[in-house]
């Protein structure tokens, strides 16, 4: 089956960005080139060179080293929201699917409650409660994105319920729980994994939106968002600095699109 | 002989429309240990239904079921749900229509067979678990068993799948197997080893079958006991010689008469 997809060509061109940004987000964690918050009043604004590749931003500090660093925040950011959405959208879709019932209907109405909301909206009203900060932003994001997965699995678990295997699981005594999360999840797979990146790349897509919006990673750590933000000032003087992150962001939600359409179209 | 399973009056009702609609009207079985009952019946003659409320699958909240169903001396109708449980895919084992659908794609079959295992017997080894799903996957004439339980379900045909189930419904050597209509979805050479196996496993560990079909000649074969049921209600009863050369009721006797006339001479 893994032979199958890597001969896809969406799919292969997908792991092989997303490795490419994955690995450049990891060395980001241990190694920058520089300091990424050392300022360096003499590189203001410096164009692409060969000591700092990206050139510098407005206070001299190397983009190339804000990117590796940016790139970290947002990676953990994404990764943090589509857990707390993944896990909370399966255990209520796997409940409210299986069984059905008044509690099926009070669940999916407060869940489209939180769906008719923008999350950016709904990111908003967290933060000016909680206040800014990384771990609000992931409550807030983590939130927004429980309804779109429970919604999925919900449909998923209506869809096998009934299926004869399911029937003769239960036929087998199996109990409600197992048959849940044991037999009918693992036939989800399929469809959950492909939404699941779609997530991620919703995430970082958002991180980057708050982050732009000042309410995200605060400076002077940087995040991909967070830089374009400030980088917006300087477009035309040094557009090296947009460009990069910009970049950035455009490949790591690419690589997830293409892997997940290759998924999609198996 | 030792009675295993006995229905008294057994009514089912739907009450999902205005007027409750009566599937099983006054159905009364009584099933001895290592008999082979055939119940017998066009669609929608409430056969189903009533290996359903059997196997303890009835559970709907729009639906009356009257009557009693007693296995061993345990009333299972109105138990809960729990106390089911300790005899489903235990004591009480049943295979179904369509063997297509009836595996989990996504689970390999020797995890399906051994899954009533895992649930009745928690302190089996993982070895001995092995070995019996293995013996139990020989048992129904499985070739390579060691190969099949490697295997997923998309990788088997329909024949084989049908004996699969039949491997994991008896791996807990249930005293009574429900066999709804085990053969429908087979093609005819097939039907045959099944029904062959099914006689097979019958005499050799004294199971009690409860074996559904609209296929006479193959219920002919099989059953020693035969119930023809219509519009939930039981047309005739008795053993299976009476019902073939002596049909009283003229309902029995035009089922007989719809037996393709090139079967009846090659069987």
């Amino acid at each position: 089956m893994k032979k199958k997809l890597l001969n896809q060509p969406t799919f292969l061109l997908g792991t092989i960005i997303t490795s490419i940004m994955l690995l450049m987000t990891f060395i980001g964690f241990f190694y920058t080139p520089y300091d990424p918050t050392q300022m360096d009043n003499s590189n203001k604004l410096a164009g692409c060179s060969l000591e700092h590749i990206m050139g510098c931003d407005n206070f001299g500090r190397d983009i190339f080293s804000r990117v590796l660093q940016g790139m970290g925040n947002t990676f953990l950011i994404a990764v943090a929201t589509v857990t707390i959405g993944v896990v909370c959208g399966i255990l209520l879709g796997a409940f409210t699917g299986y069984f059905g019932g008044w509690i099926d209907e009070v669940i999916m109405r407060i869940i489209d409650v939180i769906f008719a909301f923008p999350s950016i909206l709904l990111a908003l009203v967290f933060v000016s409660i909680f206040g800014t900060g990384k771990y609000n932003v992931v409550f807030a994001l983590g939130i927004a994105f429980i309804p779109s997965f429970a919604r999925i699995v919900r449909s998923e678990f209506i869809k096998y319920k009934d299926m004869d295997y399911v029937k003769s699981a239960r036929l087998a005594g199996v109990s409600d729980l197992r048959i849940m999360f044991v037999h009918i999840l693992p036939n989800t797979m399929t469809v959950l994994l492909s939404s699941i990146m779609i997530g991620f790349n919703n995430a970082v897509l958002s991180e980057a939106g708050m982050s732009y919006l000042g309410i995200g990673v605060q400076p002077p750590d940087a995040s991909l968002g967070s830089m374009l933000s400030e980088a917006q000032s300087y477009l035309f003087s040094a557009p090296n600095y947009a460009i990069f992150p910009g970049v950035m962001i455009i490949l790591l939600v690419l690589g997830f699109s293409l892997m997940a359409d290759g998924l999609k179209s198996r | 002989m030792e009675r295993l399973l006995e229905i008294k009056n057994l009514n089912i009702e739907f009450h999902d429309h205005d007027i409750p609609e009566r599937v099983v009207n006054n159905f009364n079985l009584e099933l001895a240990k290592g008999e082979i009952v055939g119940i017998v019946g066009e669609s929608g003659s409430g056969k189903s239904m009533t290996a359903m409320a059997i196997a303890g699958l009835l559970r709907r909240h729009d639906m009356e079921k009257k009557g009693e169903i007693i296995f061993e001396g345990k009333e299972l109708l109105h138990a809960s749900r729990s106390e089911v449980r300790q005899y489903q895919g235990d004591d009480i084992g049943m295979i179904f229509q369509e063997p297509m659908t009836s595996l989990n794609p996504v689970k390999r079959i020797g995890w399906q067979v051994e899954e009533s295992l895992r649930i009745h017997r928690p302190d089996m080894s993982k070895e001995e678990r092995y070995r019996r799903a293995i013996e139990s996957l020989r048992d129904v004439e499985l070739e390579e068993p060691e190969k099949v339980y490697r295997q997923y379900p998309h990788e088997l045909s329909g024949g084989m799948r049908q004996r699969v189930m039949i491997a994991a419904a008896m791996i807990c050597e249930p005293k009574l197997l429900i066999a709804d209509e085990p053969t429908t979805a087979l093609d005819v050479t097939i039907q045959l080893q099944i029904v062959k196996l099914l006689q097979r496993l019958n005499q050799e560990k004294q199971t009690s079958i409860l074996f559904i079909s609209h296929d006479l000649s193959l219920v002919k074969k099989l059953c020693h006991r035969i119930i023809v049921m219509h519009d939930g209600n039981i047309v005739e009863s008795g053993s299976t010689k009476e019902v073939f050369y002596q049909p009283k009721e003229e309902y029995t006797k035009q089922l007989i008469q719809a037996i393709p006339k090139l079967e009846k001479l090659i069987l």
